[in-house]
């Protein structure tokens, strides 16, 4: 039960700002997911939520009190460290009760509610080992452990998933969503990951230099970025870019010019535009598909495939759609396409994201069903 | 070639390891060995290696001085400025190794500056200082100013251990509910007790062996045992073999304690060197 909002907050370490005038609220029981490159400023605005980092301006609100200046401990927040974080000279059963020693709770009723979370977790016959004799994968559920048995407001992940290897991070990343279900507790979780954004979120914020860049849906800001780096951000592999010129906008979209020669009418919003305009024309590489070196359809870009990275279900191919663009077209696995093949491509207008020449998106003139 | 090479240096650095162990042990095994020496044995040339034992000094020895009294002063200024020393700077380690400002580090470095000093250049002050609060020949004089003078030192390895300590664990417990107290009584002293240890031992060796402030600031009541050793060096000339048998007793426990904790001290005499 928390709902948190963030009021024109920044931070700076000296004359450097790290997060710039931010204002963002998280629903009770949602899961938000930071995600951004590194540097963005996502674990500082974290850290800053949990109070281990002081916050310059503005106001951190949980639950409609001002806590900015209330001890980590008060505010009741857990977090969950991305290097665990858990003590080394104490058994797993002491890690757990480290909160509830310090904060007065009996012995009985701490040795309860632990025997409770080690069932929930899976970690009753690890109860008197050390973090030491535990795997990663056990460390890591006795640091989620450590944070539920206190039964905080909400939980922080910062990178939770980071330190395992990539099978165990897809199983983790299952169990993290099956327990924010069963526990109905709201969370934070900062992750430079973009499918763990994508797979665990309810509301996703892209950060960059400290700024949100786009709050929304997972499928919200993969259908409708809002600019060329959110654009670029989310999907993988991520998505092709190129110069195009405005033929003639209308009210049912623009029509372009594609370097190829070719032309096509996208679906946008298009009645601020001029004629001879430059514009960024963005397709996502699942979206283009290869329509035969002969054409047997509206061929838009043709080029030589320069790389083919067969991964077995999918096949990546690499195509020098223009002199200056390298596009990613994700094919069939079964695709017979060669290196230095010569391949035609094509997309479906709807498909396509157009962004002006500071990079914002213009308008599509239909929502995805998916992303209403 | 590589295993006869490597065989050879073992040798060598073998031979250069026992000789610099000789050379530095002889003085004691010669004090030792005078110790047990009639007075005119002991000054005799060529000296004697083999000559008929005796305790006499010894006896002579305590007859003079109260040895015990002089140990029990050293033990309880050596023990009272170690614990006093820790008390003081496991805060100071802490707070520099974890919550660092721009002049941490020129702080750390100054007071390890305050030890290029020779002491001798603030003996007049100090001498007065003791003199008018009274501390001239008191236990808690010479446990302060033992105190002072280790504390760089003692925080420099503290500090040094306190920085292995992921600092994400000590956030950790603060989001736990831990101050610092708690933070310090409950996750950094037992995490770092084995280079705590050595630095406290190291601390007592230290007290143990000072011999410019005791001898300055102490006389018979509070004076430790390297007063107690110089008691026999100057006034009636020197008594070789006395002066050993004083010598031998003095760093007769420290040596034993320093034989039963080497493992502790040799990992808190290279810290730093060995992450």
């Amino acid at each position: 039960m928390a709902q948190l909002s963030l009021r024109n907050v920044a931070k700076s370490f000296g004359t450097v700002n790290i997060i710039k005038d931010l204002n963002l609220e998280i629903a009770d029981r949602e899961l938000c997911v930071f995600v951004g490159p590194s540097g963005c400023g996502k674990s500082t605005l974290l850290r800053m939520i949990a109070g281990l980092e002081e916050i310059t301006s503005g106001d951190l609100m949980i639950d409609g009190e001002r806590v900015n200046d209330v001890p980590p401990d008060v505010r009741g927040l857990a977090m969950v460290f991305q290097s665990y974080a858990l003590y080394p000279h104490m058994t797993v059963r002491d890690n757990m009760a480290f909160a509830l020693r310090l904060a007065g709770v009996s012995r009985q009723e701490r040795y309860a509610r632990i025997d409770k979370v080690a069932d929930l977790l899976q970690l009753r016959p690890y109860l008197d080992r050390r973090p030491k004799a535990l795997s990663g994968g056990q460390r890591q559920r006795v640091a989620i452990g450590r944070a539920i048995v206190r039964e905080p407001k909400v939980f922080l992940f910062d990178e939770p998933l980071s330190n395992l290897d990539a099978a165990l991070r897809v199983q983790t990343r299952i169990e993290l969503a099956r327990l924010h279900e069963r526990l109905n507790a709201t969370m934070i979780y900062v992750t430079h990951d973009q499918v763990e954004a994508m797979t665990l979120a309810d509301k996703i914020v892209v950060l960059r230099d400290g700024h949100i860049e786009q709050v929304g849906s997972p499928l919200e800001l993969y259908h409708h970025p809002c600019n060329r780096f959110v654009a670029g951000f989310i999907g993988s592999p991520k998505m092709n870019f190129c110069s195009v010129k405005v033929k003639a906008p209308s009210s049912s979209g623009v029509s372009i010019d594609l370097p190829g020669g070719a032309s096509m009418v996208a679906p946008v919003a298009a009645t601020r535009l001029k004629e001879g305009e430059p514009l960024i024309l963005g397709v996502r590489p699942e979206h283009m598909k290869v329509i035969g070196p002969a054409g047997d359809g509206p061929i838009t870009f043709s080029g030589e495939v320069m790389v083919v990275e067969r991964l077995g279900g999918q096949t990546f191919l690499y195509v020098q759609a223009t002199p200056e663009d390298l596009f990613i077209i994700a094919v069939d696995g079964d695709s017979l396409v060669k290196v230095h093949d010569r391949v035609a491509l094509g997309f479906a207008p709807k498909e396509c994201h157009l962004f002006d020449h500071g990079g914002t998106a213009l308008e599509q003139l239909a929502r995805h069903p998916l992303a209403a | 070639m590589a295993k006869i090479r490597g065989k050879s240096s073992t040798i060598w650095r073998g031979g250069v390891g026992w000789t610099s162990a000789l050379v530095m042990f002889f003085p004691i095994f010669w004090m030792l060995l005078a110790s047990f020496k009639t007075e005119i044995d002991a000054v005799t040339t060529p000296p004697l290696l083999f000559f008929t034992p005796t305790f006499e000094n010894f006896a002579a020895v305590n007859q003079r001085a109260d040895y015990f009294a002089y140990a029990w002063n050293s033990l309880a200024e050596s023990l009272g400025a170690t614990l006093l020393g820790l008390a003081i700077a496991v805060p100071a380690a802490y707070a520099a190794a974890f919550f660092p400002t721009k002049r941490t580090k020129d702080l750390l470095l100054w007071m390890l500056s305050t030890k290029m000093l020779p002491a001798v250049g603030v003996l007049v002050p100090m001498y007065l200082l003791f003199r008018d609060t009274g501390l001239l020949d008191t236990r808690t004089g010479l446990i302060i100013v033992f105190t002072l003078s280790n504390l760089p030192i003692v925080v420099w390895m503290l500090y040094s251990f306190f920085k292995e300590v992921p600092y994400e664990i000590l956030e950790a417990g603060r989001m736990d509910g831990a101050r610092a107290g708690a933070q310090i009584r409950l996750l950094l002293i037992p995490l770092t007790l084995p280079g705590i240890a050595s630095t406290a031992l190291l601390s007592v060796i230290l007290c143990w062996n000072e011999a410019f402030w005791s001898l300055n600031l102490t006389a018979a009541k509070a004076g430790p045992l390297t007063a107690f050793i110089a008691s026999f060096s100057s006034p009636e000339g020197l008594f070789w073999a006395k002066l050993s048998a004083a010598s031998t007793l003095a760093i007769a426990p420290i040596l034993v304690f320093g034989w039963l904790t080497q493992r502790q001290l040799v990992r808190g005499l290279t810290f730093g060197a060995v992450k």
